[in-house]
C-alpha cells in the first residue's frame, strides 16, 4: 500500500474514496461492514488493521461458530486456570506448578520459504508460551509432507527440519517428540505444526490485556521491519493458485538469538512485578496486540506509532501496524515501574520504547507523527464478522465408503507375512525417523525423560519431587477422509493412549485443525464433523481441550488435504522415574496385548503400502475402552509393574513389536491365538502392548482384570530375532537395517 | 569446604543450567557469573557452557571472547585456574587462544545430537584424572560445528605432548581430525570438549553417568589442595 500523503481520520471524514480492500483479503460485505462500524470510510491504516484483524487466520470467522463446542461440551473440571480464547491453555498439575501449551500451524509459510517459514513457526508458539507468563521448556512438532520420493518434499522436508532445528536448538528448548508422515494430498500443502509447553507457578499467570488508565505500552524486541506483511491475510488465509514465489515478502525471518534474550527478559520482569500485562506480536503484529489487549481490559490506548524503532526507515505508518517481524512483545507498565522495566530490558541488550499509554476512551487512538490515523473500537477489530458458512456431507462420501479393503489380496503364508512387515517398516511414514529427530537437541536443560522414538515425549519439572508432564501429538488424515468424526476422535485416542502408556495421567488438550478451504461445503462439513467428534470424544474423556489453532485453506486450486485434526494430549506423571518406555530393553518380560483386535483394515497402513488403497470405515473408536486401558496403565506404571508400554496404530501389532525391540534392542518371541494377518495388521484402537516386569505377571493380571481391559498374553521378550510362532522370524539387525535406512537414502 | 565451580552466562548459553546441575550433584557449589561483569568472584574453577553465545553470530565463540568477564578469565587460566569449555565453551576457549585449533562444520553440515561413546586418552587433567586412561564412556554429541580441527604441525604437536584428552570411539560423528573430541591446553589446566559431560550425570535423563567424574575430579583436586 503506497500512500503518497499521509491518510488522516479527518481525512477519511473529509473525502470518499476508492480504496483496495479486496488485494487486502477483505469482500466487498466486510468492506461496508467496517464503514458501517466507522460512519465514514477507513482510513488506509485503519483498513490495514481490519484486513488482518478480521483475516480467517487471526479471526476464526468460518470456525468460530463450531468452536463453541468445546466449551459448551466441557468437562467439568477444577484444573483449568486458563482457558480457550487465551494466548494459551493453563492447566494446574499441582504441587503449585501450573503448565500452559498449544500447538499452532505453519503451514503456508513452510511450503513458500520452508526453512524460515518452519523456524518462524517455532518462534510463535514459543512467544504464546511466554505471553502466559510461563518459561518454556519443550517443543514437539508434527510435520506433514507429500509423497517421500517427490522432488518437492526434497525441496521442503530438509529446509522444514533445518529450519526447526536452527530455531529451536539456538533458543535451548529440547524437541521431545512429534510425527512424520507422507502422503500426495499434502504435497503442495505441506503440514507444519508446532507445539511449545511452559511451565510457572500459579502466581506467575500474566494477563494480555492493557488494564489500568495511564499505564504505560512498551514495544520491546526486535525492530520492525518489512518481513510477514499481510501473512496472516494474504498467505495463511487463501489457497495456493501458483505464483507462490511471490509470496515470499510474506513469509518472517526468525532471529532465535534475539527470542532467548526475549524469553529470559521477560521472566526476568515478570519476577520483578513489573508486568501489569503481556502479549506477544504474532499474526497481524501491532494491529492485534493493540486492539485485542485494549478489548480484553475493555480500555483504549493511545499509541505513538512514530516512536516503533523500525529496522527500514522508509516503512509507513499501515507496514508497521501489518508486519509480522518475529522477536517482538508487547507489555504493559505502571509509569512509577517504566524506569525498572528499561532497566531489565538493557541488561539482556533488549531495544524496548514506550509507545503510548492506556486510556479510558475505550477507543484505539494511533496517531503518526503528531497526525490521528486511527481512531477505532478496539473490540470491533478484535472479534471480526462470523460466518456460518455452508455445509454439507458429499455425495462420494457413500462411495468411498463402500469401497471397503475386503477385496484386497492378503498375505497368509510365514514368507508372506514377514515381507509384508518388511515393506511396512521401508515405508517412509513408519521407517526410523532418527534422520530428522537427530538435527534436534533433545538434551538441553537437562530433565528430558522421554523423547522419540518413544510414542510420548515428557519433561521432569520439579527435580526434587519427579513431578513431570508428558505429551503426545497424533493425527490421522486417512481416517479423517474416510469419516472426519471419527478421524478426529481417533487422533484423540491415540494421543491420549500414547501418553497414558508412559504412565501419565491425561488432564487436557490442544488442537491444530488442518483443512481446506471453508468455502468449499464439502470441507466445512468436515471441518463441523471434526469438531464435533472432538468434542464430543474429550466430554467422554473428561479432559477439556485449552486451546489450539485453525488452518484452513489447505489446498491449492480446488483439491483440499484430507481433514487432518492433529491432536496434543498432556498428562501428569507424578513421578517421572515411574514413567515407561516402548524399548524392550531387558529379556524375561512377558509380553501381553491389551484390547481387543477386530478385522478393521480401512485407512490402514497395510491397505496404503501393499495396495495404495483408501476407502471403507476407519477402526471404531471405543473410547471406554481408552478410559479403562489409561487407568490401568496409571495402576501398573505407579505399582512398577511394567518394563515397557508401546501402543498400538500405524501398521498394528507387527509395526509396535517391531519399534519396541529395536528400540530396546531385545528380540521378543510371540504366539499368536487367531488369524496372523488380522492380529499383526489390523488398526483396532484402544490397544497396546506391554511387556511386564518379570514377578509381576500375576499381579499385573489381576490389575486387568479390576480394569476390565481384555489381555492376552503373547510370548516373552529376548533374543536377537522378532519371532512370530509358525510364521516367521526376523533378525533384529536385518530388522534395523530396513528400518534405519529409508529417510537418509531419501534426504542425504 | 567445598569447591565454589563458577559457571559463565553469555547471552545465549544454554547449558548454564546443566553445567550447575553437574557441579551440584558432584558435590561443588555453582556460582553463577555473567558475561558483562568483572572479577571471578574468588571461584575455584570455570565452565564455559554450551549454547548459542550471541546467536552464535560472526562465527562461534568470536563474540563472547571479547566479553567483559574474559579480561579476568584470561590471565587466570594463565595463571593456573581449571576451567572447562564445553561445545561452545570450547569454541569461547579456541577464539580466546587459551586452546590450540578451532572447530568448524560439521562436514555433513547438519546439527546432530546423538549419543557416543567417547575414549579418555589422558588423565593429567585437572577434569579428567579420576577416569581410568583408555576408559570409554558414554556422552552426548550435540552441535553443528563441532569439528575439531588444527594444521598437521599442531595436531604433531598435540599428539607428542599428550594434549589429545579425548576421542570419538565408535566411528567419526562430525569430520573432526584425528577423532578429537578434546584438548587440553599444555599446562592442563584448561581443557575443552565438544561432548556434553553435564548431560550424562543421571540415566534418567542422560545416557548413564559416566560423565559426571569430569566434575568430580577437578572438586576433589581443589578440596584436597
Amino acid at each position: 500500500m503506497s500512500a503518497a500523503a499521509l491518510d488522516t481520520v479527518a481525512a477519511a471524514a473529509a473525502a470518499d474514496r476508492p480504496q483496495p480492500y479486496a488485494e487486502l483479503g477483505l469482500t466487498g460485505e466486510e468492506y461496508q461492514r467496517v464503514r458501517e462500524l466507522l460512519g465514514r470510510r477507513p482510513t488506509d491504516c485503519e483498513l490495514a488493521i481490519y484486513s488482518v484483524m478480521w483475516s480467517e487466520h487471526c479471526s476464526y470467522k468460518s470456525s468460530r461458530v463450531y468452536l463453541r463446542q468445546f466449551a459448551e461440551k466441557a468437562p467439568a473440571t477444577t484444573a483449568l486456570l486458563a482457558g480457550m480464547g487465551q494466548n494459551a491453555g493453563v492447566v494446574d498439575i499441582g504441587q503449585g506448578y501450573a503448565v500452559t501449551f498449544k500447538i499452532e500451524s505453519h503451514n503456508h509459510p513452510s511450503y513458500v520459504e520452508p526453512f524460515q517459514g518452519a523456524a518462524t513457526g517455532v518462534g510463535g508458539i514459543v512467544r504464546d508460551i511466554l505471553a502466559m507468563g510461563a518459561r518454556p521448556v519443550a517443543v514437539m512438532d508434527a510435520l506433514r509432507f507429500g509423497p517421500a520420493g517427490a522432488p518437492d518434499t526434497a525441496r521442503v522436508l530438509p529446509g522444514v527440519v533445518a529450519g526447526i532445528s536452527f530455531y529451536g536448538n539456538c533458543l535451548g528448548l529440547p524437541n521431545i517428540g512429534g510425527e512424520l508422515g507422507f502422503d500426495p494430498c499434502y504435497a503442495g500443502n505441506p503440514l507444519v505444526n508446532a507445539l511449545c509447553v511452559g511451565v510457572m507457578r500459579h502466581a506467575d499467570l500474566q494477563a494480555a490485556a492493557a488494564a489500568g488508565e495511564g499505564n504505560q505500552v512498551i514495544l520491546f524486541g526486535s525492530r520492525t521491519g518489512p518481513d510477514g506483511i499481510g501473512g496472516a491475510s494474504v498467505l495463511a488465509s487463501a489457497s495456493f493458485e501458483g505464483g507462490e514465489a511471490a509470496k515470499r515478502p510474506s513469509v518472517q525471518v526468525g532471529d532465535p538469538f534475539m527470542e532467548k534474550l526475549l524469553v529470559e527478559c521477560c521472566l526476568e520482569l515478570g519476577a520483578a512485578g513489573l508486568l501489569a500485562g503481556l502479549g506477544d506480536l504474532g499474526a497481524a503484529g501491532l494491529s492485534c496486540a493493540t486492539a485485542e489487549m485494549a478489548a480484553a481490559a475493555g480500555t483504549g490506548m493511545r499509541i505513538r506509532l512514530d516512536a516503533v524503532p523500525l529496522r527500514d526507515p522508509a516503512l509507513g505508518p499501515a507496514e508497521i501496524l501489518m508486519s509480522e517481524s518475529q522477536e517482538r512483545m508487547m507489555a504493559i507498565a505502571a509509569p512509577a515501574d517504566v524506569a525498572a522495566f528499561l532497566a531489565i530490558c538493557a541488561r539482556w541488550d533488549v531495544p524496548a520504547t514506550v509507545i503510548g499509554e492506556v486510556t479510558g476512551t475505550g477507543r484505539l487512538q494511533i496517531s503518526w507523527h503528531g497526525e490521528l490515523v486511527v481512531d477505532i473500537a478496539p473490540q470491533t477489530a478484535a472479534d471480526g464478522p462470523v460466518y456460518r458458512r455452508p455445509a454439507a456431507r458429499p455425495a462420494s462420501q457413500d462411495a468411498l465408503a463402500a469401497d471397503g479393503p475386503d477385496r484386497l489380496p492378503r498375505p497368509s503364508s510365514g514368507p508372506e507375512l514377514r515381507a509384508t512387515l518388511l515393506d511396512l517398516l521401508a515405508s517412509p511414514g513408519l521407517a526410523d525417523k532418527t534422520w530428522v529427530t537427530q538435527q534436534y537437541d533433545r538434551h538441553v536443560r537437562g530433565d528430558t525423560v522421554l523423547a522419540m522414538p518413544e510414542d510420548a515425549g515428557a519433561i521432569r519439572i520439579d527435580e526434587q519431587t519427579g513431578l513431570g508432564v508428558a505429551l503426545a501429538t497424533d493425527g490421522n488424515g486417512r481416517y479423517g477422509w474416510l469419516d472426519p468424526y471419527l478421524g478426529a476422535q481417533l487422533a484423540l485416542a491415540e494421543a491420549y493412549r500414547n501418553v497414558a502408556a508412559t504412565g501419565a495421567r491425561p488432564v487436557a488438550v490442544t488442537d491444530c485443525l488442518n483443512f481446506g478451504s471453508p468455502e468449499d461445503p464439502a470441507v466445512m462439513w468436515q471441518f463441523a464433523e471434526a469438531v464435533r467428534g472432538l468434542a464430543d470424544g474429550c466430554q467422554f474423556l473428561g479432559i477439556p481441550v485449552t486451546g489450539g489453532n485453525v488452518s484452513f485453506y489447505n489446498q491449492t486450486q480446488d483439491v483440499a488435504i484430507h481433514p487432518t485434526p492433529v491432536v496434543g494430549v498432556l498428562g501428569v506423571l507424578d513421578d517421572v522415574r515411574r514413567r515407561v518406555p516402548i524399548g524392550f530393553a531387558a529379556p524375561g518380560g512377558q509380553v501381553v496385548l491389551l484390547g481387543t483386535t477386530a478385522a478393521e483394515f480401512g485407512g490402514s497402513a497395510w491397505a496404503q503400502v501393499a495396495h495404495g488403497h483408501l476407502g471403507g470405515r476407519p477402526p471404531s473408536a471405543d473410547l471406554a475402552a481408552e478410559r479403562a486401558a489409561a487407568s490401568l496403565l496409571a495402576a501398573a506404571a505407579g505399582a512398577g509393574l511394567l518394563a515397557a508400554a508401546p501402543v498400538l496404530s500405524d501398521g498394528g501389532l507387527a509395526i509396535a513389536l517391531a519399534e519396541c525391540c529395536l528400540a530396546g534392542r531385545t528380540g521378543c518371541r510371540v504366539e499368536l491365538p487367531g488369524d496372523p494377518f488380522t492380529l499383526l495388521f489390523s488398526e483396532s484402537a484402544a490397544r497396546l502392548v506391554v511387556a511386564v516386569a518379570p514377578g509381576a505377571e500375576a499381579t499385573f493380571a489381576a490389575l486387568c482384570r479390576r480394569h476390565a481391559v481384555p489381555a492376552t498374553v503373547l510370548g516373552e521378550t529376548g533374543g536377537d530375532s522378532l519371532e512370530v510362532a509358525g510364521q516367521f522370524a526376523v533378525p533384529l539387525a536385518e530388522l534395523a537395517g530396513i528400518h534405519q535406512r529409508v529417510l537418509p537414502a531419501l534426504f542425504g | 569446604m567445598t569447591a565454589r565451580v563458577g559457571i559463565v552466562t553469555f547471552p545465549g548459553s544454554l547449558d548454564d543450567r546443566d553445567a550447575a546441575r553437574a557441579v551440584t550433584r558432584a558435590g561443588g557449589e555453582a556460582i553463577p557469573l555473567w558475561h558483562a561483569d568483572r572479577g571471578l568472584r574468588g571461584v575455584d574453577a570455570v565452565i564455559l557452557p554450551g549454547g548459542f553465545s550471541y546467536g552464535d553470530y560472526l562465527r562461534c565463540g568470536a563474540i563472547a571472547r571479547f566479553a567483559p568477564i574474559m579480561t579476568d578469565l584470561v590471565p587466570a587460566a594463565a595463571a593456573g585456574l581449571p576451567v572447562l569449555g564445553i561445545c561452545n565453551g570450547f569454541q569461547i576457549l579456541c577464539e580466546a587462544h587459551l586452546l590450540p585449533g578451532v572447530l568448524m562444520r560439521n562436514h555433513h553440515r547438519k546439527f546432530i545430537d546423538r549419543r557416543l561413546l567417547v575414549r579418555i586418552e589422558d588423565t593429567s587433567t585437572l577434569w579428567t584424572r579420576g577416569y581410568q586412561p583408555g576408559q570409554e564412556i558414554t556422552l552426548v554429541l550435540k552441535s553443528g560445528e563441532g569439528a575439531y580441527l588444527a594444521d598437521p604441525a599442531m595436531l604433531d604437536t598435540l599428539g607428542k605432548r599428550g594434549q589429545v584428552v579425548a576421542r570419538y570411539a565408535d566411528g567419526d560423528p562430525n569430520g573432526s581430525a584425528q577423532l578429537i573430541a578434546a584438548v587440553r591446553n599444555e599446562a592442563g589446566n584448561v581443557v575443552g570438549i565438544m561432548p556434553h559431560p553435564e548431560h550424562a550425570i543421571d540415566p534418567l535423563t542422560g545416557p548413564g553417568d559416566e560423565g559426571l567424574l569430569f566434575f568430580t575430579s577437578v572438586i576433589r583436586q581443589v578440596v584436597a589442595g
